[in-house]
Protein backbone atom coordinates (compact mmCIF):
# COMPACT_ATOMS: atom_id res chain seq x y z
CA UNK A 1 0.00 0.00 0.00
CA UNK A 2 1.02 3.68 -0.77
CA UNK A 3 0.23 6.64 1.21
CA UNK A 4 -0.55 9.64 -0.01
CA UNK A 5 2.81 10.89 1.60
CA UNK A 6 4.80 8.46 -0.46
CA UNK A 7 3.44 9.91 -3.51
CA UNK A 8 6.42 12.22 -4.78
CA UNK A 9 4.76 15.62 -4.71
CA UNK A 10 6.45 15.98 -7.80
CA UNK A 11 7.29 13.89 -10.76
CA UNK A 12 9.30 14.74 -13.72
CA UNK A 13 9.65 11.89 -16.92
CA UNK A 14 12.00 12.56 -19.24
CA UNK A 15 10.99 16.31 -19.85
CA UNK A 16 11.92 18.15 -23.27
CA UNK A 17 10.78 21.56 -23.82
CA UNK A 18 12.06 23.04 -27.05
CA UNK A 19 11.22 26.95 -28.42
CA UNK A 20 11.71 26.60 -32.07
CA UNK A 21 15.26 25.03 -32.75
CA UNK A 22 16.27 26.00 -29.43
CA UNK A 23 16.03 23.00 -26.16
CA UNK A 24 16.15 24.39 -23.03
CA UNK A 25 15.01 21.01 -21.52
CA UNK A 26 16.53 17.72 -22.96
CA UNK A 27 14.65 14.83 -21.17
CA UNK A 28 15.05 16.03 -17.60
CA UNK A 29 13.62 13.33 -14.71
CA UNK A 30 13.54 13.62 -11.24
CA UNK A 31 10.98 13.92 -8.48
CA UNK A 32 10.49 16.29 -5.20
CA UNK A 33 8.30 14.71 -1.90
CA UNK A 34 6.38 16.56 0.83
CA UNK A 35 8.11 17.84 3.95
CA UNK A 36 10.82 18.39 1.93
CA UNK A 37 12.81 21.14 0.44
CA UNK A 38 14.31 20.08 -3.14
CA UNK A 39 16.25 22.69 -4.72
CA UNK A 40 16.84 23.18 -8.11
CA UNK A 41 20.37 24.28 -8.83
CA UNK A 42 22.10 25.52 -12.19
CA UNK A 43 23.63 28.47 -14.33
CA UNK A 44 21.61 31.03 -16.30
CA UNK A 45 19.77 29.09 -19.17
CA UNK A 46 20.15 25.79 -17.64
CA UNK A 47 16.34 25.27 -18.22
CA UNK A 48 15.16 25.34 -14.42
CA UNK A 49 12.74 28.10 -15.06
CA UNK A 50 11.05 26.26 -18.08
CA UNK A 51 11.20 23.06 -15.62
CA UNK A 52 9.51 25.38 -12.89
CA UNK A 53 7.14 27.27 -14.97
CA UNK A 54 5.69 23.32 -16.80
CA UNK A 55 5.40 22.37 -13.20
CA UNK A 56 3.22 25.94 -12.74
CA UNK A 57 1.02 25.34 -15.60
CA UNK A 58 2.16 28.23 -17.60
CA UNK A 59 3.66 25.98 -20.76
CA UNK A 60 3.48 22.55 -21.93
CA UNK A 61 5.96 19.98 -22.50
CA UNK A 62 7.05 19.03 -25.62
CA UNK A 63 7.48 15.60 -25.17
CA UNK A 64 7.94 13.60 -21.60
CA UNK A 65 5.39 14.14 -18.64
CA UNK A 66 5.08 16.02 -15.43
CA UNK A 67 2.58 15.63 -12.32
CA UNK A 68 2.43 17.76 -9.20
CA UNK A 69 -0.15 15.72 -6.76
CA UNK A 70 -0.84 13.08 -9.19
CA UNK A 71 -2.14 15.72 -11.29
CA UNK A 72 -1.27 17.04 -15.10
CA UNK A 73 -0.40 20.87 -14.70
CA UNK A 74 -1.66 21.98 -18.01
CA UNK A 75 -5.18 20.03 -18.31
CA UNK A 76 -6.08 20.37 -14.81
CA UNK A 77 -5.02 23.43 -13.82
CA UNK A 78 -7.85 24.54 -12.12
CA UNK A 79 -7.84 21.51 -9.86
CA UNK A 80 -4.12 21.95 -9.10
CA UNK A 81 -4.53 25.94 -9.12
CA UNK A 82 -6.03 25.53 -5.26
CA UNK A 83 -3.39 23.06 -3.75
CA UNK A 84 -0.26 25.16 -4.72
CA UNK A 85 1.54 28.35 -4.25
CA UNK A 86 3.67 30.23 -6.42
CA UNK A 87 6.62 32.70 -6.07
CA UNK A 88 7.63 34.52 -8.98
CA UNK A 89 11.29 36.07 -9.32
CA UNK A 90 10.48 39.40 -9.99
CA UNK A 91 7.33 41.86 -10.25
CA UNK A 92 3.35 39.63 -10.69
CA UNK A 93 1.67 42.51 -8.16
CA UNK A 94 0.06 45.49 -8.69
CA UNK A 95 2.23 48.07 -8.48
CA UNK A 96 -0.20 50.91 -6.60
CA UNK A 97 -1.92 48.06 -4.07
CA UNK A 98 -0.92 47.82 -0.14
CA UNK A 99 0.51 44.72 1.53
CA UNK A 100 -2.70 43.97 3.20
CA UNK A 101 -4.96 44.68 0.13
CA UNK A 102 -2.88 42.17 -1.94
CA UNK A 103 -3.28 39.32 1.02
CA UNK A 104 -6.75 40.30 1.29
CA UNK A 105 -7.90 40.03 -2.11
CA UNK A 106 -5.30 36.61 -2.74
CA UNK A 107 -7.43 35.42 0.21
CA UNK A 108 -10.40 35.79 -1.85
CA UNK A 109 -9.29 32.99 -4.03
CA UNK A 110 -9.05 29.92 -1.66
CA UNK A 111 -11.39 28.68 0.51
CA UNK A 112 -9.66 28.40 3.92
CA UNK A 113 -6.71 30.98 3.81
CA UNK A 114 -4.57 31.89 6.00
CA UNK A 115 -5.52 35.12 7.86
CA UNK A 116 -3.81 37.93 5.73
CA UNK A 117 -3.04 40.02 8.79
CA UNK A 118 -1.13 37.15 10.81
CA UNK A 119 0.60 36.53 7.70
CA UNK A 120 1.73 40.13 7.05
CA UNK A 121 2.97 39.73 11.05
CA UNK A 122 4.77 36.41 10.27
CA UNK A 123 6.96 37.95 6.97
CA UNK A 124 7.70 41.29 9.30
CA UNK A 125 5.28 43.80 7.23
CA UNK A 126 2.89 44.67 9.79
CA UNK A 127 4.62 48.47 10.25
CA UNK A 128 4.38 48.73 6.01
CA UNK A 129 0.47 48.34 5.68
CA UNK A 130 0.38 52.07 4.20
CA UNK A 131 3.05 51.53 1.35
CA UNK A 132 2.14 50.75 -2.02
CA UNK A 133 4.17 47.87 -3.22
CA UNK A 134 6.14 49.99 -5.44
CA UNK A 135 7.11 52.22 -2.43
CA UNK A 136 8.40 48.85 -0.74
CA UNK A 137 12.29 47.37 -0.75
CA UNK A 138 13.19 44.87 -2.60
CA UNK A 139 13.39 42.76 0.26
CA UNK A 140 9.93 43.53 1.36
CA UNK A 141 8.28 42.88 -2.18
CA UNK A 142 9.98 39.42 -1.74
CA UNK A 143 8.58 39.00 1.59
CA UNK A 144 5.38 39.81 0.10
CA UNK A 145 5.90 37.52 -2.65
CA UNK A 146 6.04 34.72 -0.06
CA UNK A 147 3.09 35.69 1.77
CA UNK A 148 1.40 35.37 -1.22
CA UNK A 149 2.20 32.30 -2.14
CA UNK A 150 1.23 30.43 1.02
CA UNK A 151 -1.42 32.65 1.70
CA UNK A 152 -4.13 29.28 0.43
CA UNK A 153 -2.41 26.96 2.45
CA UNK A 154 -0.14 25.04 -0.72
CA UNK A 155 0.52 21.87 -0.72
CA UNK A 156 3.41 22.35 -2.94
CA UNK A 157 5.18 25.93 -3.22
CA UNK A 158 7.44 26.79 -6.03
CA UNK A 159 9.74 29.32 -5.30
CA UNK A 160 11.82 31.11 -7.76
CA UNK A 161 15.07 32.86 -6.00
CA UNK A 162 13.37 33.59 -2.81
CA UNK A 163 16.54 35.39 -1.29
CA UNK A 164 17.80 37.04 -4.47
CA UNK A 165 18.61 40.65 -3.62
CA UNK A 166 17.62 40.38 -0.09
CA UNK A 167 19.68 41.55 3.07
CA UNK A 168 20.63 39.55 5.55
CA UNK A 169 18.36 39.80 8.08
CA UNK A 170 15.45 39.10 5.34
CA UNK A 171 16.67 36.46 4.06
CA UNK A 172 16.85 34.81 7.60
CA UNK A 173 12.92 35.28 7.81
CA UNK A 174 12.63 33.75 4.62
CA UNK A 175 14.69 30.68 5.36
CA UNK A 176 12.84 30.37 8.61
CA UNK A 177 9.35 30.73 6.83
CA UNK A 178 10.60 28.08 3.94
CA UNK A 179 11.95 25.42 6.89
CA UNK A 180 8.72 25.84 8.91
CA UNK A 181 6.94 25.04 5.83
CA UNK A 182 8.96 22.27 5.01
CA UNK A 183 7.77 20.75 8.64
CA UNK A 184 4.35 20.92 8.04
CA UNK A 185 4.48 18.76 5.49
CA UNK A 186 4.75 21.27 2.32
CA UNK A 187 6.68 19.95 -1.31
CA UNK A 188 9.03 22.89 -1.44
CA UNK A 189 10.91 23.20 -4.91
CA UNK A 190 12.83 26.08 -4.73
CA UNK A 191 15.15 27.58 -7.74
CA UNK A 192 18.09 29.22 -6.58
CA UNK A 193 21.39 30.50 -7.87
CA UNK A 194 22.70 30.57 -4.49
CA UNK A 195 24.79 27.67 -3.63
CA UNK A 196 24.94 28.79 0.18
CA UNK A 197 21.39 28.61 0.31
CA UNK A 198 20.69 24.95 -1.25
CA UNK A 199 23.74 23.74 1.20
CA UNK A 200 22.12 25.21 4.22
CA UNK A 201 18.30 24.64 3.45
CA UNK A 202 17.56 21.78 0.90
CA UNK A 203 17.33 18.13 1.70
CA UNK A 204 17.85 17.38 -1.87
CA UNK A 205 19.93 18.88 -4.34
CA UNK A 206 18.84 18.72 -8.15
CA UNK A 207 21.76 20.29 -10.18
CA UNK A 208 20.51 20.77 -14.08
CA UNK A 209 22.69 22.06 -17.19
CA UNK A 210 21.89 22.34 -20.57
CA UNK A 211 18.47 21.07 -19.67
CA UNK A 212 19.91 17.45 -18.28
CA UNK A 213 20.21 16.21 -14.90
CA UNK A 214 24.17 16.52 -13.40
CA UNK A 215 23.06 15.16 -9.92
CA UNK A 216 20.34 14.30 -7.46
CA UNK A 217 21.01 13.49 -3.88
CA UNK A 218 21.18 15.44 -0.77
CA UNK A 219 23.97 18.02 0.17
CA UNK A 220 25.58 15.89 2.20
CA UNK A 221 25.67 12.86 -0.42
CA UNK A 222 27.07 15.41 -2.65
CA UNK A 223 29.53 16.97 -0.97
CA UNK A 224 31.34 13.78 0.59
CA UNK A 225 31.17 11.55 -3.09
CA UNK A 226 34.11 10.91 -4.54
CA UNK A 227 35.96 12.66 -2.13
CA UNK A 228 38.54 11.52 0.34
CA UNK A 229 41.48 12.12 -2.02
CA UNK A 230 42.46 15.46 -1.69
CA UNK A 231 42.97 18.07 0.46
CA UNK A 232 42.04 21.99 -0.03
CA UNK A 233 43.51 24.52 1.87
CA UNK A 234 43.60 28.49 1.72
CA UNK A 235 46.32 30.65 2.61
CA UNK A 236 48.74 33.39 0.78
CA UNK A 237 48.41 33.14 -2.91
CA UNK A 238 51.22 32.62 -5.12
CA UNK A 239 52.91 29.87 -2.59
CA UNK A 240 55.39 27.69 -4.21
CA UNK A 241 53.77 24.43 -5.29
CA UNK A 242 56.17 22.88 -6.60
CA UNK A 243 58.39 22.88 -3.42
CA UNK A 244 55.39 22.48 -1.74
CA UNK A 245 54.52 19.22 -3.50
CA UNK A 246 58.00 17.64 -3.20
CA UNK A 247 57.95 18.10 0.73
CA UNK A 248 54.70 16.56 1.21
CA UNK A 249 55.14 13.66 -1.87
CA UNK A 250 51.84 14.58 -3.79
CA UNK A 251 51.21 17.07 -6.14
CA UNK A 252 49.78 20.96 -4.94
CA UNK A 253 48.15 23.28 -7.85
CA UNK A 254 46.75 26.40 -6.33
CA UNK A 255 43.13 26.57 -8.02
CA UNK A 256 42.10 29.90 -7.60
CA UNK A 257 44.33 32.66 -6.20
CA UNK A 258 45.10 31.49 -2.51
CA UNK A 259 42.86 28.53 -3.07
CA UNK A 260 45.21 25.13 -3.12
CA UNK A 261 44.70 21.79 -3.64
CA UNK A 262 46.74 18.61 -2.83
CA UNK A 263 46.02 15.29 -4.70
CA UNK A 264 46.24 12.87 -1.76
CA UNK A 265 44.05 11.81 1.51
CA UNK A 266 44.00 13.63 4.21
CA UNK A 267 46.20 11.27 6.28
CA UNK A 268 47.55 12.53 9.73
CA UNK A 269 51.07 12.42 8.23
CA UNK A 270 50.45 14.61 4.94
CA UNK A 271 48.58 17.25 7.37
CA UNK A 272 50.98 17.32 9.58
CA UNK A 273 53.89 17.50 7.14
CA UNK A 274 51.51 19.94 5.09
CA UNK A 275 51.46 22.49 7.90
CA UNK A 276 55.15 22.02 8.91
CA UNK A 277 56.12 23.56 5.26
CA UNK A 278 53.79 26.73 6.46
CA UNK A 279 55.80 27.25 9.73
CA UNK A 280 58.86 27.41 8.34
CA UNK A 281 58.13 30.14 6.34
CA UNK A 282 55.17 31.67 8.65
CA UNK A 283 52.71 31.41 6.71
CA UNK A 284 49.21 31.37 7.77
CA UNK A 285 46.58 28.56 7.68
CA UNK A 286 43.15 29.80 6.21
CA UNK A 287 41.28 27.16 6.11
CA UNK A 288 41.73 23.27 5.29
CA UNK A 289 39.05 21.12 4.20
CA UNK A 290 39.43 17.07 3.47
CA UNK A 291 37.58 14.52 2.33
CA UNK A 292 34.47 17.39 2.12
CA UNK A 293 33.57 19.91 -0.33
CA UNK A 294 31.03 22.90 -0.36
CA UNK A 295 28.23 22.64 -2.39
CA UNK A 296 29.78 25.11 -5.00
CA UNK A 297 32.69 23.00 -5.60
CA UNK A 298 30.57 20.18 -6.42
CA UNK A 299 28.39 22.09 -8.63
CA UNK A 300 31.33 24.07 -10.25
CA UNK A 301 33.22 20.76 -10.98
CA UNK A 302 29.78 18.97 -12.61
CA UNK A 303 28.74 21.89 -14.85
CA UNK A 304 31.98 22.38 -15.65
CA UNK A 305 32.75 18.45 -16.49
CA UNK A 306 29.47 19.06 -18.38
CA UNK A 307 30.73 21.69 -20.59
CA UNK A 308 34.23 20.37 -21.16
CA UNK A 309 32.20 17.28 -22.59
CA UNK A 310 30.27 19.16 -24.49
CA UNK A 311 33.49 20.74 -26.40
CA UNK A 312 34.59 17.41 -27.47
CA UNK A 313 31.34 15.97 -29.30
CA UNK A 314 32.56 12.72 -30.40
CA UNK A 315 30.50 9.96 -29.96
CA UNK A 316 32.71 8.14 -27.96
CA UNK A 317 33.31 11.35 -25.46
CA UNK A 318 29.52 11.99 -25.05
CA UNK A 319 28.89 8.49 -24.51
CA UNK A 320 31.25 8.49 -22.23
CA UNK A 321 30.05 11.67 -20.37
CA UNK A 322 26.52 10.77 -20.49
CA UNK A 323 27.53 7.85 -18.62
CA UNK A 324 29.19 9.65 -15.83
CA UNK A 325 26.33 11.84 -15.41
CA UNK A 326 23.93 9.36 -15.06
CA UNK A 327 26.77 7.45 -12.71
CA UNK A 328 26.74 10.84 -10.53
CA UNK A 329 23.20 11.76 -11.09
CA UNK A 330 21.68 7.98 -9.66
CA UNK A 331 23.10 6.25 -6.31
CA UNK B 1 -18.29 35.04 -5.95
CA UNK B 2 -16.74 35.96 -3.28
CA UNK B 3 -13.15 36.11 -5.40
CA UNK B 4 -15.27 37.51 -8.14
CA UNK B 5 -16.50 40.49 -5.64
CA UNK B 6 -12.93 41.20 -4.15
CA UNK B 7 -11.44 41.09 -7.29
CA UNK B 8 -13.80 43.68 -9.16
CA UNK B 9 -13.41 46.13 -6.19
CA UNK B 10 -9.40 45.71 -5.74
CA UNK B 11 -9.68 46.60 -9.82
CA UNK B 12 -11.95 49.59 -9.27
CA UNK B 13 -10.39 50.70 -6.30
CA UNK B 14 -6.87 51.04 -7.97
CA UNK B 15 -8.03 53.39 -11.19
CA UNK B 16 -9.68 55.11 -8.90
CA UNK B 17 -6.37 55.30 -6.74
CA UNK B 18 -4.62 56.31 -10.25
CA UNK B 19 -4.09 59.72 -10.32
CA UNK B 20 -4.08 60.04 -14.56
CA UNK B 21 -6.50 57.63 -14.63
CA UNK B 22 -9.28 60.10 -12.54
CA UNK B 23 -7.53 62.88 -15.52
CA UNK B 24 -8.49 60.95 -18.33
CA UNK B 25 -11.96 59.47 -17.14
CA UNK B 26 -13.81 62.16 -15.42
CA UNK B 27 -11.62 65.54 -14.87
CA UNK B 28 -11.05 65.92 -19.11
CA UNK B 29 -14.58 65.24 -20.27
CA UNK B 30 -16.27 67.47 -17.63
CA UNK B 31 -13.63 70.18 -17.89
CA UNK B 32 -14.67 69.52 -21.76
CA UNK B 33 -18.72 70.43 -20.89
CA UNK B 34 -18.33 73.08 -18.30
CA UNK B 35 -16.26 74.78 -20.27
CA UNK B 36 -17.53 74.68 -23.73
CA UNK B 37 -20.87 74.83 -22.62
CA UNK B 38 -20.16 77.85 -20.94
CA UNK B 39 -17.47 79.65 -23.01
CA UNK B 40 -19.50 79.83 -27.15
CA UNK B 41 -16.36 79.08 -28.88
CA UNK B 42 -17.82 75.89 -31.04
CA UNK B 43 -19.20 75.42 -33.82
CA UNK B 44 -22.76 73.89 -33.03
CA UNK B 45 -25.09 72.01 -35.77
CA UNK B 46 -28.10 74.16 -37.25
CA UNK B 47 -30.42 73.98 -35.21
CA UNK B 48 -29.24 73.60 -31.73
CA UNK B 49 -28.76 76.19 -29.17
CA UNK B 50 -28.03 75.28 -26.51
CA UNK B 51 -24.66 74.19 -25.99
CA UNK B 52 -24.73 71.73 -23.34
CA UNK B 53 -27.64 69.91 -25.57
CA UNK B 54 -25.07 69.35 -28.06
CA UNK B 55 -22.08 68.40 -25.78
CA UNK B 56 -23.35 66.16 -23.55
CA UNK B 57 -23.55 62.77 -25.66
CA UNK B 58 -20.34 63.80 -27.07
CA UNK B 59 -18.80 63.86 -23.77
CA UNK B 60 -20.68 60.78 -22.53
CA UNK B 61 -19.76 59.17 -25.72
CA UNK B 62 -16.18 60.57 -24.61
CA UNK B 63 -16.33 58.97 -21.30
CA UNK B 64 -17.46 55.80 -22.43
CA UNK B 65 -14.03 55.80 -24.75
CA UNK B 66 -11.64 56.52 -21.81
CA UNK B 67 -12.88 54.05 -19.06
CA UNK B 68 -13.17 51.27 -21.35
CA UNK B 69 -10.34 51.98 -24.03
CA UNK B 70 -7.87 54.60 -21.87
CA UNK B 71 -8.14 53.08 -18.08
CA UNK B 72 -8.19 49.64 -19.05
CA UNK B 73 -5.93 49.42 -21.71
CA UNK B 74 -3.07 51.22 -19.75
CA UNK B 75 -3.82 49.36 -16.49
CA UNK B 76 -4.18 45.89 -18.09
CA UNK B 77 -0.73 47.05 -20.03
CA UNK B 78 1.41 47.54 -16.99
CA UNK B 79 -0.41 44.61 -15.44
CA UNK B 80 0.81 42.31 -18.36
CA UNK B 81 4.20 44.19 -18.07
CA UNK B 82 4.72 43.38 -14.41
CA UNK B 83 3.47 40.15 -14.42
CA UNK B 84 0.31 40.50 -12.84
CA UNK B 85 -1.47 38.49 -15.36
CA UNK B 86 1.00 36.18 -15.20
CA UNK B 87 0.53 36.01 -11.72
CA UNK B 88 -2.78 35.80 -11.25
CA UNK B 89 -2.53 32.46 -13.36
CA UNK B 90 -1.26 30.07 -11.53
CA UNK B 91 -4.21 31.11 -8.51
CA UNK B 92 -7.66 29.99 -8.22
CA UNK B 93 -9.02 33.10 -9.53
CA UNK B 94 -9.14 31.73 -13.64
CA UNK B 95 -9.28 33.64 -16.55
CA UNK B 96 -13.19 33.96 -17.01
CA UNK B 97 -13.58 35.48 -13.09
CA UNK B 98 -10.60 37.71 -13.86
CA UNK B 99 -12.45 39.04 -17.75
CA UNK B 100 -15.40 39.15 -15.71
CA UNK B 101 -13.87 41.89 -12.98
CA UNK B 102 -12.51 43.77 -15.46
CA UNK B 103 -15.73 44.52 -17.17
CA UNK B 104 -17.62 44.98 -13.95
CA UNK B 105 -14.98 47.32 -13.44
CA UNK B 106 -15.59 49.54 -16.60
CA UNK B 107 -19.58 49.46 -16.01
CA UNK B 108 -19.02 50.94 -12.26
CA UNK B 109 -16.72 53.27 -14.00
CA UNK B 110 -19.14 54.22 -16.24
CA UNK B 111 -22.15 54.34 -13.83
CA UNK B 112 -19.73 57.13 -12.41
CA UNK B 113 -19.14 59.11 -14.45
CA UNK B 114 -22.32 59.37 -16.10
CA UNK B 115 -23.57 60.41 -12.22
CA UNK B 116 -21.36 63.05 -12.44
CA UNK B 117 -21.75 63.83 -16.13
CA UNK B 118 -25.34 63.90 -16.46
CA UNK B 119 -25.25 65.59 -12.83
CA UNK B 120 -23.27 68.59 -14.72
CA UNK B 121 -25.32 68.79 -17.84
CA UNK B 122 -28.50 69.56 -16.02
CA UNK B 123 -26.60 72.08 -13.72
CA UNK B 124 -25.65 73.31 -17.22
CA UNK B 125 -29.10 73.69 -18.53
CA UNK B 126 -29.36 70.27 -20.35
CA UNK B 127 -32.57 69.21 -21.83
CA UNK B 128 -32.70 65.88 -23.06
CA UNK B 129 -34.85 64.68 -25.63
CA UNK B 130 -35.23 61.78 -28.14
CA UNK B 131 -35.58 58.42 -26.49
CA UNK B 132 -33.17 58.31 -23.78
CA UNK B 133 -33.63 54.86 -22.23
CA UNK B 134 -31.52 53.70 -25.86
CA UNK B 135 -28.39 55.48 -24.59
CA UNK B 136 -27.40 52.90 -22.10
CA UNK B 137 -27.43 50.56 -24.47
CA UNK B 138 -25.48 52.38 -26.84
CA UNK B 139 -22.70 52.98 -24.02
CA UNK B 140 -22.71 49.61 -23.50
CA UNK B 141 -22.12 48.91 -27.17
CA UNK B 142 -19.50 51.34 -27.10
CA UNK B 143 -17.88 50.04 -23.88
CA UNK B 144 -17.61 47.01 -25.98
CA UNK B 145 -15.77 48.13 -28.97
CA UNK B 146 -13.46 50.78 -26.83
CA UNK B 147 -12.65 47.57 -24.02
CA UNK B 148 -11.73 45.67 -27.01
CA UNK B 149 -9.64 48.15 -28.66
CA UNK B 150 -7.76 48.51 -25.18
CA UNK B 151 -7.08 45.25 -24.59
CA UNK B 152 -5.95 44.91 -27.80
CA UNK B 153 -2.82 47.39 -27.50
CA UNK B 154 -2.87 45.96 -23.73
CA UNK B 155 -2.31 42.30 -24.76
CA UNK B 156 0.33 43.09 -27.42
CA UNK B 157 2.37 46.13 -26.77
CA UNK B 158 4.86 46.88 -23.67
CA UNK B 159 2.90 49.13 -21.14
CA UNK B 160 4.86 52.39 -21.98
CA UNK B 161 3.58 51.78 -25.73
CA UNK B 162 0.08 50.80 -24.81
CA UNK B 163 0.19 54.12 -22.40
CA UNK B 164 1.74 56.38 -25.52
CA UNK B 165 -0.65 54.68 -28.18
CA UNK B 166 -3.89 54.66 -26.20
CA UNK B 167 -3.32 58.12 -24.79
CA UNK B 168 -2.81 59.50 -29.11
CA UNK B 169 -5.94 57.71 -29.59
CA UNK B 170 -8.13 58.95 -27.41
CA UNK B 171 -7.38 62.73 -28.89
CA UNK B 172 -7.57 61.50 -32.31
CA UNK B 173 -10.62 60.02 -31.69
CA UNK B 174 -12.08 62.70 -29.72
CA UNK B 175 -11.21 65.40 -32.65
CA UNK B 176 -12.81 63.15 -35.29
CA UNK B 177 -15.51 61.52 -33.52
CA UNK B 178 -17.84 64.57 -33.57
CA UNK B 179 -17.83 64.59 -29.62
CA UNK B 180 -17.09 68.05 -29.41
CA UNK B 181 -16.63 69.19 -32.69
CA UNK B 182 -19.68 68.02 -35.32
CA UNK B 183 -19.47 66.39 -38.11
CA UNK B 184 -20.69 69.28 -40.51
CA UNK B 185 -18.35 71.44 -39.97
CA UNK B 186 -15.51 68.97 -40.61
CA UNK B 187 -14.48 68.76 -44.40
CA UNK B 188 -16.87 65.91 -46.51
CA UNK B 189 -14.12 63.29 -46.35
CA UNK B 190 -12.72 63.68 -42.63
CA UNK B 191 -16.19 63.81 -41.95
CA UNK B 192 -16.91 60.73 -43.87
CA UNK B 193 -13.79 58.70 -42.10
CA UNK B 194 -14.65 60.09 -38.29
CA UNK B 195 -18.54 58.29 -39.14
CA UNK B 196 -16.65 55.20 -39.84
CA UNK B 197 -14.63 55.24 -36.36
CA UNK B 198 -16.39 53.96 -33.24
CA UNK B 199 -16.41 57.03 -31.56
CA UNK B 200 -17.79 58.41 -34.71
CA UNK B 201 -20.66 56.26 -34.62
CA UNK B 202 -21.10 56.02 -30.91
CA UNK B 203 -21.35 60.03 -31.10
CA UNK B 204 -24.09 59.71 -33.52
CA UNK B 205 -26.08 57.18 -32.14
CA UNK B 206 -26.33 59.11 -28.42
CA UNK B 207 -27.02 62.61 -30.17
CA UNK B 208 -29.66 60.24 -31.85
CA UNK B 209 -31.13 59.10 -28.57
CA UNK B 210 -30.51 62.42 -26.19
CA UNK B 211 -31.54 64.94 -28.87
CA UNK B 212 -34.51 65.50 -30.34
CA UNK B 213 -33.53 67.29 -33.72
CA UNK B 214 -30.41 65.29 -34.61
CA UNK B 215 -30.15 62.86 -37.79
CA UNK B 216 -31.51 59.79 -37.67
CA UNK B 217 -28.47 57.08 -36.69
CA UNK B 218 -29.46 53.75 -38.46
CA UNK B 219 -25.84 53.29 -39.85
CA UNK B 220 -24.66 54.35 -36.77
CA UNK B 221 -26.09 51.75 -34.59
CA UNK B 222 -24.72 49.05 -37.47
CA UNK B 223 -20.56 50.60 -37.61
CA UNK B 224 -21.36 50.82 -33.49
CA UNK B 225 -22.67 47.01 -33.47
CA UNK B 226 -19.85 45.88 -35.80
CA UNK B 227 -16.44 47.71 -33.83
CA UNK B 228 -18.69 46.06 -30.52
CA UNK B 229 -18.02 42.82 -32.02
CA UNK B 230 -15.16 42.76 -34.34
CA UNK B 231 -12.22 44.86 -31.55
CA UNK B 232 -13.07 42.54 -28.59
CA UNK B 233 -12.88 39.12 -30.70
CA UNK B 234 -9.20 40.76 -32.45
CA UNK B 235 -8.48 41.05 -28.63
CA UNK B 236 -8.91 37.79 -27.88
CA UNK B 237 -7.90 36.47 -31.15
CA UNK B 238 -4.14 38.68 -30.65
CA UNK B 239 -3.85 39.23 -26.58
CA UNK B 240 -0.91 37.59 -25.03
CA UNK B 241 -0.57 36.76 -21.42
CA UNK B 242 2.90 37.37 -21.39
Amino acid sequence: MVSPADTPAIQVDDLVIRYGDHVAVAGLSFEARRGQITALLGPNGAGKTSTVETLEGYRSPTSGRVRVLGLDPGSQHSLLAPRIGVMLQSGGIYTGIRPLEILRLFASYYDNPVEPVELLDMVGLADRQRSTWRSLSGGEQQRLSLALALIGRPEVAFLDEPTAGIDPAGRQVIRRIVADLRDSGVAVLLTTHDLDEAEKLADRVVIIDHGTLLADATPAELMSAGQGDDIRFGATSGLDCVSLGEHIHASVTEEAPGEYRVAASATPATVAALTAWLAERNEPLADLRAGRQSLEDVFLRLTESADAAREQPTADSARRSSRGRRGRGTK
Amino acid sequence: MKAFLAQTRTELMLSLRNGEQLLVSIAIPLLLLVFFSLVDVLPLPDGVDNGVDFLTPGILALAVMSSAMVSLGIGTGFERQYKVLKRLGSTPLGRPRWVSAKIAMVLCLLVIQSIVLVSAAFALGWNPAGSPALAPVAMLLGAAAFAGIGLLMAGTLRGTLTLALANGLYLALLLLGGMIIPFDTMPGPIGAFGKLLPSGALSRVLQATLRADAAPAGSAWIILAVWAVAAPCAAIRFFRWE
